[in-house]
Formats: structure tokens, C-alpha cells, sequence
């Protein structure tokens, strides 16, 4: 697979061509045999929020962010702030995959003495930008790096992936009543609408829903997208207002691709036993 | 501070909607670098973090309680865990604002900060140590917490100081008692030397801006000069300077031998109403009181050194 990205970002909106969507989308499945790989060998969790957000990484990775995996701390580059930390692996590989560091050392996800701890650690791996994993504070981060990019006067984006879950934090709610006050246009939040949080339906937890109009009542110029939908995904990144910050509501399957997980909370938690790990990723070669 | 963005294009001035004009200097002479976060200290801190981790040094004011325990979780993960140069500054610390009640009292922010990895922790006792300190605090690799008082305290130090981080500064010399002190309370350790005096006993008062790291070459000489070591603070008495102290001393594997007695605020709340001085009193901290305890403590019999 390649690393470098098949798209030319060079022109916005980009309308995909039906080469370059295929390529994203063999991306995507090969990611997706890797995380359960992953969740598989170091004994992890989350795997079912990983597959949750893998399309919409793919999307930005592949078909938005100007990064240099080359040069991965360069001031200029733009920033994508992985606030759910509990599916890193996903980020991983991406980020390998990308190029930012041997896909080989994804075998080394969890292993005591390597880098890809299973919530990442600071500036540990090349291309994460922050050790998320504590709930509710990637989108503070993110507005911070977009607000230090006018500051600098460097042209960059900030795209904040974060979880339906995650919006249960207070802390969210500050950051997104802060970002569209100073006009933050460089800023994109992601959030990846599985429907599910650590132990039940979101909604019956902590009323999320109408959350596209939560978010455009708090200032933001929101959209829906299916999440899972690449070419959509692309699309929805590049949009970028004249001075509102933008929140793309993805609406995703926790556990995505594997069937036997879709929709099934108890993935959430459940790691894969051999057999099991051999199902998915033989469901996710066919694909 | 308008010295400081003026040197530094890199500072950032972001506060939690306190301190009515006291900014217009800063905000007219640098707009692009000054924030109201609004009173949302979680999001100011891990945002102030976002942008040190873009190259800024960002500087994050508001109300002692708020900066720290508010927000402990962001301070602890996106500044302390990060390793980012953000500086907190956190105004009314201890019982500066005890008119206003416990809610906004701080004689816990002490403890609170200090247990962090990557937190230095930094108590000015006059507009002398915070002006020294300031500048310093752009070079330190890491967060930092000042804590201040309100405005118009009684200065202790007459002369500019050469500020460093891990340093103490003697205020007045002495034989018998050494009074360590930290932050806007340091007036009251003269008071008490003052008062001593008449006892017979002469005290050398110490400022202790620089909580941690603490200096560890003043904590040795005082334990090996003076026959009793107290220490001053509006805090409480559990993790403050007094615990700091305890702690170093413990360590020294009972090589010094002077006494220590720890002033600070008890392991309650006030509840009832009244100013900084009232609430002073109430947790023992006025000079009569103290000087008392020091001179009754102070052991006159015992040698200096040997099997005390």
C-alpha cells in the first residue's frame, strides 16, 4: 500500500476520483485488520471504538491534513488532536501506515519498553500530537494550536477527533462555546457518533441528541456525515468558513466492519480471542 | 506583564474574567495576546497548553482556588504530563479574600500543585520577588504555579533581588530562632521576630518564595545553625511549606537536631464571616499567638548538638 497520499489536496472541495476513493477505502480495511490485530496480540480494549473512527482518520490523513511524516514536528504542519485515546491504536496505524514510523513496530503495541502505549504517551511517536486518553480535553487543546496559529501568523488547520462519549465532559462545553467567540476558522471538531459510551447507549446516559443542533446553537457551522462515508468525510474537512469553526457530526458503527461487533457494546471492553481475530480479519479481506 | 509580552513575542496573556481593568495596558499594546477565557478554567488551561505545545508561553490568571483546584485534572495531564511552560498565576491565595468565604479561600493550592511532576511552585512575598520573578519564568522548562495575594501588602524586601528558581532570601539576621516564610504573610514573620526580640530570643526571618524546588543549602544551614526552625505560611498545615520541610527533614536521617514548628491554617474550613486578619486569628496566625508558641517551644536547656 502506498503511504503518500493519492489525492492532490491542492483543490477544495475535492471531488474524489472513483480511483482514489477505491484506494482509501482498500486503506481503510487494511487499517481495520490491523487494530484487531492489535487489540488481538496486546490483550487491549477499545478495539470497537477504534473501528469506530478509522474511516474518518483515513479520511483526513489521506484527504485533507497537509502533514510531512518526514517532518512531523514542522511548525507549519496541521494538526489533528486524537482526543479519544482509548482507540490509539487506530491512530497508530494510521500514523505507520502514513509513514510517520515502521509499520512493523505496530507488533509492538502495548509492550512493556516500547513507545505505542495502549493511550499514547507525550511526543513519544512521531505524529501524535498530544497524550490523550483523560476524556474532554483534546478540543481545548486543539483550540489552543488554532489559536496559537493566528497568533504565529502560520496558515494551518486544526481537526479535533473526538468521541459521542467524550461529550459528556463540562470541559468540551467551555472549549465549544470559546472556539466560535474568537472565530476560529481554522478549527474542525470530529465527532465520531457511534451512539455508544463505556457502558450504554449515550443518549440514555447523557442527552446528546439533537447534537448537530447542540453544536450550531453553541456558534459552530455543523454538518451530518456518515461516517464511514470516505469521500463525504473528505468533503466535510475541507469546509471552512469565513470566521466559525466547523463540527462534523460523523455518524459511525462502533465496531465497524466486523460484523459479529457492529452495534455490540460489549466490544467496547472484549478483546478477541484467537478465533476470533481470524473471523474479522478473513470478514475484513473479503470486503 | 507588559514588559514581559514586550520582550517575548512568544508571551500570551489569558485570564478567567477577573481583574476589571487591570489588563487594559496589555490588551491595548498587545490585543492578538490576550484572552478572557470567560469563568471556564478547565478549557483556559488545557487551551493555554495547546498553544505552549505550538511555542507560545502562555501566562493564565484568575482567582488562586480557580487556577489550581478547579481545574487540577487539565493541570495535571495537559501541563504536568506534557512538560509545557504554561504559568499559572493565581491571585487571593490563602485567606487574602476570606470575606468572600471558604469557596474562595486557598490554603490548599500549596499541596495541590506541588505533589505534580514538572510543577514548580512559586510564592512571592511582595511586588519585589514577583518583578524578580517574572522574567525567570520564561526560561523555566516546565509549568510553574505563582501565588499571589491581593494588592497592597506591606513589602518586605527594599532592594531589587537577583531571583532565581530553588532560592531563599534571609529578610533580617539572628541567632536563637529561624522564621522560614512563603508569600504575602512574610510581614507577619518580622512582626513575630519583632516580638521575640523582647524574650530575649533573636530571629532570622528567611522568604521562601521558591516552594519547589525548595533550597535545600538554606534548609541545612538554618538546621544547623539555630536550635529551632519555624516555618510560616497561610496554608495548610498538611502539604504546604511546614510538609515540605517535614519531609526534607525526615530525610536527613536525624542529622540535624533543631526543633521544628510549623504554622499554617488547621484541617477545617471557617464558617464564619469575616476579613483576611479575623481569619488569621482564627486559625492562630497573629504574632502574639505565635511568638508564644515559639518562645515556650524553644529549647533554652539543650545543647546545640549531641544526643538531644
Amino acid at each position: 500500500m502506498s503511504a503518500a497520499s493519492p489525492l492532490d489536496p491542492s483543490h477544495t472541495p475535492l471531488r474524489l476520483a472513483r480511483q482514489a476513493v477505491g484506494d482509501l477505502t482498500q486503506i481503510a480495511l487494511t487499517l481495520r485488520r490491523e487494530v484487531v490485530g492489535m487489540s488481538f496480540k496486546a490483550r487491549a480494549p477499545h478495539l470497537a471504538s477504534a473501528l469506530s473512527c478509522i474511516d474518518i482518520l483515513t479520511a483526513a490523513y489521506w484527504g485533507v491534513l497537509r502533514i510531512d511524516p518526514q517532518h512531523p514536528r514542522d511548525p507549519a504542519r496541521d494538526r489533528l488532536v486524537f482526543s479519544k485515546g482509548h482507540a490509539a491504536s487506530a491512530l497508530y496505524a494510521v500514523l505507520a501506515h502514513r509513514g510517520f514510523f515502521p509499520v512493523k513496530e505496530l507488533e509492538s503495541f502495548g509492550r512493556h519498553g516500547g513507545r505505542l502505549a495502549e493511550q499514547p504517551i507525550p511526543f513519544a511517536v512521531p505524529g501524535v500530537e498530544a497524550a490523550t486518553g483523560s476524556l474532554g480535553h483534546g478540543l481545548s487543546l486543539g483550540v489552543g494550536m488554532a489559536l496559537a496559529g493566528r497568533i504565529k501568523k502560520i496558515d494551518h488547520r486544526v481537526v479535533v477527533v473526538m468521541g459521542d462519549g467524550e461529550c459528556n465532559e463540562g470541559s468540551v462545553w467551555e472549549a465549544a462555546m470559546f472556539a466560535p467567540s474568537a472565530k476560529l476558522a481554522n478549527l474542525t471538531v470530529v465527532v465520531d457518533y457511534n451512539k455508544w459510551q463505556g457502558t450504554g447507549r449515550s443518549q440514555d446516559i447523557l442527552s446528546l441528541s439533537p447534537l448537530r443542533e447542540k453544536w450550531q446553537s453553541f456558534g459552530w457551522h455543523g454538518v451530518e456525515v456518515d461516517g464511514h462515508d470516505i469521500a463525504g468525510l473528505i468533503d466535510a474537512l475541507w469546509l471552512q468558513q469565513d470566521d466559525q469553526p466547523v463540527a462534523i457530526i460523523a455518524h459511525t458503527t462502533k465496531g465497524r466492519g466486523v460484523s459479529f461487533m457492529e452495534d455490540d457494546n460489549n466490544w467496547h471492553y472484549r478483546v478477541p480471542d484467537e478465533r476470533e481475530c481470524q473471523m474479522a480479519i478473513q470478514e475484513l479481506e473479503k470486503a | 506583564m507588559v514588559e514581559l509580552a514586550a520582550r517575548d513575542e512568544r508571551v500570551v496573556l489569558l485570564m478567567g474574567d477577573i481583574g476589571n481593568r487591570l489588563f487594559d495596558e496589555f490588551k491595548d499594546q498587545f490585543p492578538e495576546r490576550f484572552y478572557n477565557c470567560g469563568i471556564a478554567e478547565a478549557n483556559m488551561v488545557s487551551m493555554a497548553a495547546g498553544m505552549a505545545m505550538s511555542g507560545l508561553r502562555p501566562y493564565c490568571y484568575t482567582i488562586a482556588p480557580f487556577i489550581t483546584t478547579r481545574c487540577l485534572e487539565q493541570v495535571r495531564v495537559d501541563l504536568c504530563y506534557h512538560r509545557q511552560p504554561v504559568v499559572l498565576v493565581g491571585v487571593g491565595s490563602g485567606l487574602c479574600y476570606a470575606e468572600l468565604g471558604a469557596t474562595h479561600e486557598s490554603c490548599e493550592d500549596i499541596a495541590h500543585m506541588r505533589v505534580l511532576p514538572n510543577m514548580a511552585v512559586l510564592c512571592p512575598a511582595d511586588v519585589a520577588e514577583l518583578r524578580a520573578m517574572l522574567p525567570v519564568t520564561l526560561s523555566h522548562d516546565g509549568a510553574i504555579y505563582i501565588r499571589l495575594g491581593k494588592k497592597g501588602e506591606q513589602s518586605v524586601h527594599t532592594d531589587p533581588l537577583d531571583f532565581e528558581i530553588g532560592k531563599a532570601y534571609p529578610l533580617r539576621q539572628g541567632r536563637d530562632v529561624a522564621i522560614m516564610v512563603t508569600g504575602v504573610i512574610a510581614p507577619l514573620a518580622i512582626e513575630v521576630a519583632n516580638q521575640l526580640e523582647h524574650t530575649g530570643l533573636t530571629c532570622e526571618v528567611v522568604s521562601c518564595p521558591s516552594i519547589k524546588p525548595m533550597d535545600h543549602g538554606t534548609l541545612d544551614r538554618l538546621f544547623s545553625s539555630f536550635r529551632l526552625v519555624a516555618t510560616l505560611e497561610e496554608h495548610s498545615l498538611l502539604g504546604g511549606m511546614g510538609g515540605v520541610v517535614s519531609e526534607w527533614l525526615v530525610d536527613q536521617s536525624n542529622r540535624h537536631h533543631a526543633k521544628l514548628l510549623r504554622f499554617g491554617t488547621a484541617d477545617h474550613y471557617l464558617d464564619t464571616a469575616g476579613g483576611q486578619t479575623e481569619a488569621r486569628t482564627e486559625y492562630g496566625l497573629d504574632s502574639r499567638t505565635i511568638s508564644d508558641k515559639i518562645a515556650r517551644a524553644y529549647p533554652r536547656a539543650i545543647p546545640m548538638t549531641g544526643a538531644a
